[in-house]
């Protein structure tokens, strides 16, 4: 069954791209595979797979022409032939999407089901779970989880280890499924803009950004100019408050409290000033389809500017005494390695994929407004450990800074919200890729003609990460996972949909 | 890690001055303890959170109220690992079918006396997610609930006072 690789750009040749940027195409079985084949040959990335409406889904993107497409295929009496028997990234989406939608794909490497635990009322399936038989000597099995000693979502993780070395991660995610997909199908926009924002908490900006943009693109809707530059504003608050705890929590988990205490400090500081600005310190809600929902007065930017003085030099002090603590990065350099090869391969965001040498980032790959006329520059990192993690999120923390202040200079008195289009055609689809802390969040919106969705897709940069987990931590030993998972800093809720 | 220290010391303490008791929080605490008020655990209380369900926003504001802003440890209040040493269990989320077992056990796990406290609008009334076939429902519908903490999330002084209040009337 092995297809000829065949790469994005051939196929999409001069098509002209929706204006969301995407290239839509029906494709048959064999174009399907030979672009799967395409996707494991390195010739694009995977960006989504998705059920719709008995159709398969893909969003692949090929940064270097920047081209993005949405190839569907007309499954066969729900079977098609799997992506993941050709590119091994695709394999938890698949199961995900046959267990929420029943689309069989043939040749699934894996049959297990992932988010259906056997649980859900009126379905037949299994609660048991096989976890992948590890056979060795010495070997023994940690379980841990779902429910975590920490303050922190629930996920199972089973450890084979010998001795105090990891041997085997394996994952077992789907706890927190909350059927938001189910929830926002007919929904109205306004509602399904609030499910949208509740993903991912931590990244309800990013989140509801995506669905706003498309749901513009879908609607033929342009926010006013004032919007934009407010959605860049909230989205790089959201960014900064993250990046700079998660500094705190990494070096928390080697021991070293006062780095953390700073952090922590100057992330309540960012939410202060999110909830002093926009009215909600995680600014939920204030990101609308049409506009935002929540203005900044100049009280509100002097705020942020004096926000971005102290961002600053808690990152210079926190950098400096990082650099200055051997036994602090005696736990992260070298811990946790991720392969360039691995970050390509699972085409993985955010600092994941920059600190294993993956160059993208949505908000320069794919330049959406304001970011398209904003100077910043994408730090790349080689070593893929945990501390070019780390490394890259406070070279972040300044690139935000400077794009915060572009941002902040460029704002003009205006609108902030426009209302929906009355003539717009009501039967289109959009979907958009934004940039959240931890990686490119994809959503997909498609409306019935009565005006309703009838289907939203929102694909969490932490699909492609959490598989990288599973590799980072083998080889490493036991009492360093915990550094592990906080320089991945995955998100469940955003996973288990 | 001294200029660290230098710097606190010449700022001064970032804790802010403790907020008196959320008055609704007081009232539902008192009317759900009753006569199990009078019960000796001392001015101190070990907490078990469990994210039932969450979008992981609830996690964040129950983060900050550990941050030195807010500082729960400075009343007695402490988030521990096992909910073998916990007296509260502070669940999140609307309760998902996929986490309804692990909810359970670990409420078993819970030595009595126990309270239960549902912290946000999901575990209050499962919020944006009512009606979606993969929750079981509301907290109230799997455990006894002492007391709700609303909010989407609750901001960490809301928490601080709904804890305290916790606090208060058991004491």
């Amino acid at each position: 069954m092995s297809a000829v690789a065949l790469a994005l750009a051939d196929l999409v040749d001069d098509r002209t791209a929706s204006p969301d940027g995407y290239v839509r195409l029906a494709v048959g079985a064999d174009t399907w595979m030979a672009l799967a084949e395409g996707c494991a040959a390195g010739h694009h990335d995977l960006g989504a797979l998705w059920a719709d409406d008995g159709r398969m889904c893909l969003a692949l993107s090929a940064p270097s022409p920047g081209i993005r497409a949405i190839v569907s295929l007309e499954t066969e009496g729900g079977r098609y032939p799997s992506v993941a028997a050709r590119h091994l990234p695709a394999l938890r989406l698949e199961r995900a999407a046959r267990d929420l939608y029943g689309l069989q794909p043939i040749g699934l490497p894996d049959t297990r089901p992932w988010l259906d635990h056997g649980r859900w009322p009126g379905r037949q399936s299994e609660a048991r779970y096989e976890f992948l038989p590890v056979e060795g000597e010495g070997l023994h099995q940690i379980p841990v989880g779902p429910v975590h000693a920490g303050i922190i979502e629930p996920g199972h993780f089973r450890f084979t280890a010998n001795g105090e070395t990891v041997v085997r991660l394996e994952q077992r995610l789907g706890y927190v499924h909350k059927g938001v997909e189910s929830l926002m199908a007919g929904a109205e926009i306004g509602q399904a803009a609030r499910i949208i924002g509740r993903i991912s908490g931590d990244s309800t900006v990013a989140y509801a950004w995506a669905f706003a943009r498309a749901v513009e693109a879908a609607l033929q809707w342009a926010p006013p100019p004032r919007a934009l530059l407010l959605r860049g504003i909230m989205a790089e608050l959201e960014r900064l408050a993250h990046h700079i705890n998660d500094v705190g929590a990494i070096c928390n988990d080697a021991s070293v409290l006062t780095i953390y205490a700073r952090c922590t400090l100057q992330r309540e500081d960012v939410l202060a000033v999110a909830n002093a600005c926009f009215g909600h310190r995680l600014m939920m809600d204030c990101v609308v389809p049409g506009g935002v929902a929540a203005d900044l007065t100049p009280e509100g930017v002097g705020r942020i500017r004096g926000l971005m003085q102290r961002l600053e030099d808690t990152r210079a002090e926190v950098l400096r005494v990082y650099d200055s603590m051997p036994s602090l990065q005696d736990r992260t350099v070298t811990t946790g390695f991720v392969s360039c090869e691995l970050a390509r391969q699972y085409a993985a965001g955010g600092f994941v994929g920059r600190a294993s040498g993956r160059a993208f980032d949505a908000r320069k790959d794919f330049a959406y407004a304001p970011y398209d006329r904003v100077d910043f520059d994408l730090k790349v990192r080689q070593a893929g450990d945990v501390d070019a993690r780390l490394m890259v999120r406070l070279d972040e923390i300044a690139e935000s800074l400077r794009i915060l202040s572009q941002l902040l200079g460029r704002l003009t008195p205006g609108a902030i919200r426009s209302d929906r289009p009355v003539t717009a055609t009501v039967t289109g689809e959009g979907a958009a890729l934004i940039e959240a802390f931890r990686g490119d969040v994809f959503v997909s919106v498609r409306f019935e003609a009565d005006g309703r969705l009838a289907r939203v897709h929102a694909r969490d940069a932490s699909w492609f990460q959490w598989p990288l987990l599973e590799a980072a931590i083998e080889g490493n030993i036991v009492a360093d996972f915990p550094l592990c998972n906080k320089s991945f800093n995955c998100s469940y809720s955003g996973h288990d949909l | 890690m001294r200029s660290f220290l230098l710097d606190a010391l010449r700022k001064g303490k970032a804790t802010i001055a403790p907020p008196s008791p959320g008055a609704d929080a007081l009232e539902e605490v008192a009317r759900a303890l009753g006569e199990r008020a009078r019960q000796k655990l001392g001015r101190s209380l070990a907490i078990r959170e469990v994210d039932a369900g969450s979008c992981n926003g609830c996690e964040l504001e129950i983060h900050a109220v550990n941050n030195p802003v807010y500082d729960v440890e400075r009343f007695g209040l402490k988030f521990v690992a096992s909910p073998r040493h916990a007296d509260v269990l502070l669940v999140t989320g609307p309760v998902t079918w996929n986490m309804r077992e692990a909810l359970l056990r670990t409420y078993n796990a819970v030595p009595e006396p126990k309270w239960v406290v549902a912290l946000g609008d999901c575990a209050t009334n499962c919020g944006v997610f009512a009606g979606s076939p993969a929750i079981v429902g509301p907290l109230a519908d799997i455990l006894p609930v002492d007391l709700h903490v609303p909010g989407c999330p609750p901001a960490p002084l809301e928490i601080v006072k709904a804890l305290l209040a916790l606090m208060e009337t058991q004491a």
